[in-house]
């Protein structure tokens, strides 16, 4: 079999497109370097989905940190402390094992807990029935989908990013200078109209070089997904995936892994590339010598 | 556990989950969080071991030895690192196997790749498949040790690499003004002074140890990941005196909680940290302490 043919065949196999067994024996370099190479679409779909969601919750996340108003703080520095403060590899089970209960007969064990817990007198016959009405009609059909990887682990993906991109953000927000700020002001610029042109592009301007490195890592950390509860459906798995099927089929670790570290490489610079054109524009009305390098470097890992 | 335990159909309640969280498997699970401090505090000197080495690597002057230095701390930043865990368990595995069946049986002439298979003769299988149990759970321990120190020793290679060149160059110069070797300079002056540069750094490192522990599941070990699945899944009356829906929800919920307070302590711990260390150094902090406290 020609290595075309092999493309053509479990080129788009990570998504269900292509021949549906993987191969059995005889593995060719070929076969690794396209189905790791197909699994990296689900990298990148997680990456992308997470981080494109996530700029906007890390936003709201950060000026609620940075708010004097008590109701909007506590939530947001309880968001961000629960999500840094714990592996991603342990929020992945739990949501998944959330989800499965909700959606299974298993959820009702929740309702029983809220019974338990209200006082006897609230617990009427009409208010058991609405809320068990309530959980099957609703919260179950709602669940289902989340079982599933391409939107459970995206969602934990997405909040978990947030977090990070969030407490990014607010450090971000704490540095604007204060002459910029007091430059608005003098300028008669208030609310709305100061963060949109001020506040917002000095605050991404400041954080890019972090949020770039938080992008790399989120990127990275995709391949935890079906390491950890979601299921793989019908073996259409990620990089990981496949280089883990192929390591366990041939024992030899020495091919696949390479292949998905060049992957990953190939990733990593690419993210490092568009987030460069991106610092750039952020950075365009700074003189040369002022501009803010990025500067590569491994921060948290959830 | 308790007496009451004896008959446990007989129970409710609270008393039910008295019982029910004393078993054996129990015992176990909370063993297995044990196991998680052993590894953290073995690793981070390991780690450490690991990161003074590849940075003093890096900071030679003789060319492939810096550039080995340097390649081992630059790996990680493009690489997951679950990559390097899943890899390593297995390639660590045949190196050690590798290594003892030259030594160990030097007339074995068949390949020891044979297509899909890695053989080699019995007397180099690591652990020896006749030694006990105890035997196969330390090996696989100590193999998942090797590999979070090499993984992580590349993180803190980076963090002191960094802490070595954020030493002021005057505190060199005035070491050799004084006729100090590179080696003296080294060791007098550079390493003792580093540790507040890397102490930020080092920190990081340590959360990002906390938060890598549960990958240990990935590497075989019984530890809280392990436990929580096998201890939350859906159990029949049948197979136990306990049965029970599925409770996993609950479980990874602890381990939540268990981290987060692990972390919350970590933080707290290393701002102690930082301002002890910086007590007395040529630093911003420590120019305030000093300040403060004259």
């Amino acid at each position: 079999m020609s290595c075309l043919q092999t493309i053509a065949d479990y080129g788009l196999r990570a998504i269900g497109i292509g021949e549906r067994l993987l191969p059995r024996s005889d593995f060719t370099l070929c076969q690794q370097f396209t189905l790791i190479g197909s699994g990296m679409i689900w990298n990148i779909y997680f990456g992308v989905m997470a981080l494109a969601a996530g700029f906007f919750l890390a936003t709201l996340l950060a000026l609620g940190k940075g708010s004097r108003l008590w109701i909007t703080r506590k939530p947001a520095e309880w968001f961000i402390f629960i999500f840094r403060g714990s592996p991603l590899f342990i929020q992945f089970f739990f949501a998944y094992f959330s989800f499965l209960s909700l959606k299974n007969s298993e959820g009702l064990f929740l309702i029983q807990i809220l019974f338990w817990v209200l006082p006897d007198a609230f617990v009427t016959v009409g208010l058991q029935d609405a809320i068990m009405g309530f959980f099957r009609n609703v919260v179950q059909p709602a669940a289902q989908p989340f079982t599933a990887a391409w939107l459970g682990a995206g969602f934990v993906l997405f909040l978990n990013t947030s977090a990070y991109t969030g407490e990014i953000f607010h450090g971000a927000l704490k540095s604007i200078p204060k002459g910029d700020l007091e430059a608005a002001d003098a300028y008669g610029l208030s609310g709305w109209s100061r963060f949109r042109r001020i506040t917002f592009p000095t605050m991404l301007r400041l954080a890019w070089p972090a949020y770039t490195n938080e992008a790399i890592f989120l990127f990275h950390a995709t391949t935890l997904v079906y390491f950890s509860g979601f299921p793989a459906w019908q073996q259409r798995g990620d990089a990981l995936y496949y280089a883990q099927f192929f390591a366990d089929k041939t024992f030899n670790p020495f091919i696949p892994y390479p292949i998905l570290a060049f992957y990953f490489i190939l990733l990593t610079l690419a993210v490092i590339g568009l987030y460069g054109i991106a610092n750039r524009y952020l950075n365009r009305h700074l003189p040369q010598e002022a501009r803010r390098r990025l500067r590569i470097r491994p921060n948290l890992i959830r | 556990m308790f007496e009451s335990c004896a008959d446990p159909s007989s129970l409710e309640g609270l008393s039910w989950f008295a019982c029910y969280l004393t078993t054996g498997k129990h015992m176990a699970f909370y063993a297995s969080f044990g196991t998680v401090l052993l590894l953290l505090a073995i690793i981070l000197p390991a780690a450490l071991l690991f990161g003074f080495a590849g940075a003093t690597a890096a900071r030679s002057r003789f060319l492939p030895l810096s550039i080995l230095g340097k390649t081992y701390s630059a790996i990680v930043r493009g690489v997951p690192d679950i990559a390097f865990f899943l890899f390593f368990v297995i390639a660590l595995d045949q190196a050690f196997e590798y290594i003892r069946h030259k030594i160990k049986c030097p007339d074995w002439s068949e390949p020891i790749r044979q297509g899909n298979d890695f053989v080699v003769c019995t007397a180099a299988k690591m652990p020896l498949s006749n030694s006990p149990a105890w035997v196969h759970d330390t090996y696989a321990f100590l193999v998942a040790v090797l590999t979070f120190a090499i993984v992580y020793g590349a993180f803190a290679a980076q963090v002191l690499y960094g802490a070595m060149q954020a030493v002021p160059r005057a505190q060199i110069e005035t070491a050799e003004a004084y006729g100090m070797s590179h080696a003296q300079a080294f060791r007098r002056i550079l390493v003792p002074q580093m540790w507040i540069y890397a102490l930020p750094g080092l920190g990081n490192l340590w959360m990002i140890m906390v938060k890598a522990t549960p990958l240990l599941f990935l590497l075989g070990i019984q530890d809280v990941v392990y436990w929580a699945r096998d201890l939350g899944g859906t159990k029949q009356a049948r197979f136990t005196d306990y049965p029970h829906g599925d409770w996993r929800m609950f479980y990874f919920g602890a381990l939540l909680v268990f981290y987060l307070l692990l972390t919350w302590v970590s933080e707290k711990v290393l701002d102690r940290l930082t301002r002890r260390f910086s007590l007395g150094q040529a630093t911003a902090a420590g120019e305030a302490m000093r300040k403060a406290g004259a």
